[in-house]
């Protein structure tokens, strides 16, 4: 429903609306040039904080973890996640599928808090079951596989949890860009003998592309900015970078996170901004080249 | 030709049914059976051992006992209204209540306008709406405090503008709980009140209004229940997770106010009352079941309705 002109009365709700989503933004991007040590007294242009922020090594390591947990989760997600976004548009109704689509989607609503004392509970009753705490050497295989993986909280078990929240995302995601997406072309390939997994591969998936690229996208988002669900499930080797933000916060060692918040916003808005274009631009060319080929045709 | 369908119809459900149990058993492990966990912990006594809490099962020699310890369900609802535990419960559905009300209240115009917007201009207001959302959840959270504490960046406006002579205390109350949660759980409440609003067929609104209905009339009787989709689905994604907020009463709250995600943080980490955690994870899961199914029986029929 799109129709021309935006009246007065909406661009200044609009405006008023925007101004609520961004003045926070803002004022933490003017206050991270502050001189002052006190947030919110200006004490002159410096760029101070950003000195202290680059010689910070539990922040950079904090970084380093919070970017490979990220990266793994994003994948495992991506891939979980197509697959249960492929069976809730495709599949139909089959034996528990309303437990599936209702597990699946879960985790998007369930309170954070629950989500990571139960997965939490589930590890710490696997390691003791498991009796992890005795010698290694008298350990079986199966035994020290899953003591390495649960015995002790940190990346591993991380890595579950946001795997876990992430596949609801990606899932959604894929589901609805299969629904928009022309069955025909799969039919077509399966009626001329393709076999079902070769027209996944070689239709579905590069039609699923952007859904997938922004999936992978939103997973790692999600993960890079998770707190709730890492303080339940790391461990006292494991602090990842909303850990390091909450302690900062808690602590009032702020000027140095003002200063981080800027840098991510930078980040975030370059990349948004970017991809958005090229997505737009991809969408032109190719209504260009259907009306090429529908010209073509005729 | 025939063969190759025979084939295929054959491989279909077996292979179909190992896909499925793909993302299947992950969820089942990590996110189903981790509750019965919970439920079984909720039974057991806090012990000073590692895990800290008692085990159900004890096996004496030719006899097997299971303990089942009540106590912490007593211990949430012992004190009566007035008890710490059932105001927590109180004030954390009260503020998710109006965290619902007000981010509906604010995010119903602004999803109807971006949806009614040109398609260029469009995308570019969501976009808008998506970038705090990619920004980091906890310092966005943390640019309220900057703006809300009695030297801040509002006290200061407002005293500059003289229009108060001192500064007003609006950090670590109930309203700048209120605040955060309503800023933060925005987003949620604007994107699937504008994926249903952007399906609207303004034909339907052009002929209202042809056939002499007052826009108020017009959005009354069309846009209002066509968009209920997205007033449903945007009222749980943003009620249900508010309920247990943990982060934001933590970092904006004062110490009156507390909400059920603390106490549930508090109990299982400074506390170390697991048992105790559990109980209170296991009430909030009760509380929230009502939704969570009339959510998900929505959910599935809108999956079915766009078929």
């Amino acid at each position: 429903m799109s129709n021309g002109k935006m009246s007065f009365g909406a661009r200044s709700y609009l405006a008023i609306g925007f101004f609520f989503l961004y003045a926070p933004i803002v004022s933490l991007i003017v206050f991270s040039f502050n001189q002052s040590r006190l947030v919110t007294v200006w004490g002159g242009f410096s760029t101070h904080w950003y000195g202290e922020l680059f010689n910070d090594d539990a922040l950079k390591s904090a970084v380093a973890l919070s970017f490979k947990i990220a990266f793994l989760s994003a994948i495992a997600a991506v891939l979980i996640g197509t697959i249960a976004g492929l069976v809730l548009a495709r599949f139909g109704r089959f034996k528990g599928s309303s437990l599936f689509a209702g597990l699946i989607t879960a985790p998007m609503v369930m309170p954070e808090v629950i989500v990571g004392l139960s997965m939490l509970l589930l590890f710490v009753a696997l390691s003791s079951t498991m009796n992890c705490g005795i010698d290694v050497a008298e350990m079986t295989g199966i035994q020290s596989l899953a003591c390495s993986a649960f015995g002790e909280r940190g990346m591993t078990t991380i890595w579950i949890g946001h795997t876990t929240l992430c596949i609801a995302y990606v899932a959604i995601l894929i589901q609805s860009r299969l629904r928009e997406m022309d069955k025909s072309l799969e039919e077509a390939a399966m009626d001329l003998g393709c076999h079902p997994f070769k027209v996944f591969f070689v239709i579905t998936i590069p039609v699923i592309a952007p859904a997938l690229v922004s999936g992978f996208l939103l997973s790692f988002t999600l993960s890079l900015d998770d707190y709730v669900l890492t303080a339940f499930l790391s461990g006292p080797g494991s602090t990842t970078l909303p850990q390091w933000i909450f302690s900062s916060i808690k602590l009032g060692l702020t000027p140095k996170v003002n200063a981080l918040a800027t840098i991510v916003v930078a980040i975030v808005t370059i990349f948004v901004v970017l991809s958005n274009r090229m997505m737009l631009k991809a969408q032109k060319s190719r209504e260009a080249a259907m009306q090429a080929a529908a010209a073509g045709g005729h | 030709m025939n063969i190759m369908m025979n084939k295929l119809a054959r491989f279909l459900p077996k292979g179909r049914a190992w896909v499925t149990a793909v993302p299947y058993t992950w969820m089942l492990l990590f996110f189903l059976i981790p509750f019965f966990f919970v439920l079984k912990i909720s039974f057991a006594e806090v012990d000073i051992s590692q895990p800290p809490y008692t085990d159900l099962v004890t096996r004496t020699e030719d006899l097997l006992q299971i303990h089942l310890n009540l106590g912490k369900y007593i211990a949430i609802f012992s004190d009566g209204w007035m008890g710490q535990y059932i105001v927590a419960y109180g004030t954390s559905l009260k503020m998710a209540f109006y965290t619902t009300v007000f981010t509906l209240l604010i995010g119903y115009p602004m999803a109807y306008h971006i949806a009614r917007a040109k398609e260029a201009t469009r995308n570019t207001l969501l976009m808008l709406v998506m970038l705090p959302f990619w920004t980091s959840f906890l310092l966005r959270v943390y640019a309220w405090i900057g703006i809300l504490k009695d030297n801040g960046v509002l006290n200061n406006l407002l005293m500059s503008l003289h229009i108060i002579n001192e500064p007003i205390e609006m950090l670590y109350t109930p309203f700048s709980i209120m605040v955060g949660m309503v800023y933060s759980y925005l987003p949620f409440m604007i994107l699937p009140l504008y994926s249903h609003l952007v399906k609207l067929d303004g034909r339907l609104l052009e002929a209202a209004g042809d056939l002499g209905a007052k826009p108020w009339r017009t959005f009354l009787s069309i846009t209002l229940p066509l968009s209920k989709g997205g007033i449903i689905a945007g009222s749980m994604m943003v009620f249900i997770p508010a309920v247990g907020e943990y982060v934001i009463p933590e970092l904006l709250g004062g110490g009156d106010a507390l909400m059920i995600g603390k106490k549930l943080m508090d109990d299982f980490g400074p506390n170390l009352d697991w048992p105790m955690a559990s109980a209170v994870a296991v009430v909030m899961i009760m509380l929230l079941i009502i939704p969570i199914i009339w959510f998900h029986r929505f959910e599935t029929r809108e999956m079915k309705g766009n078929e």
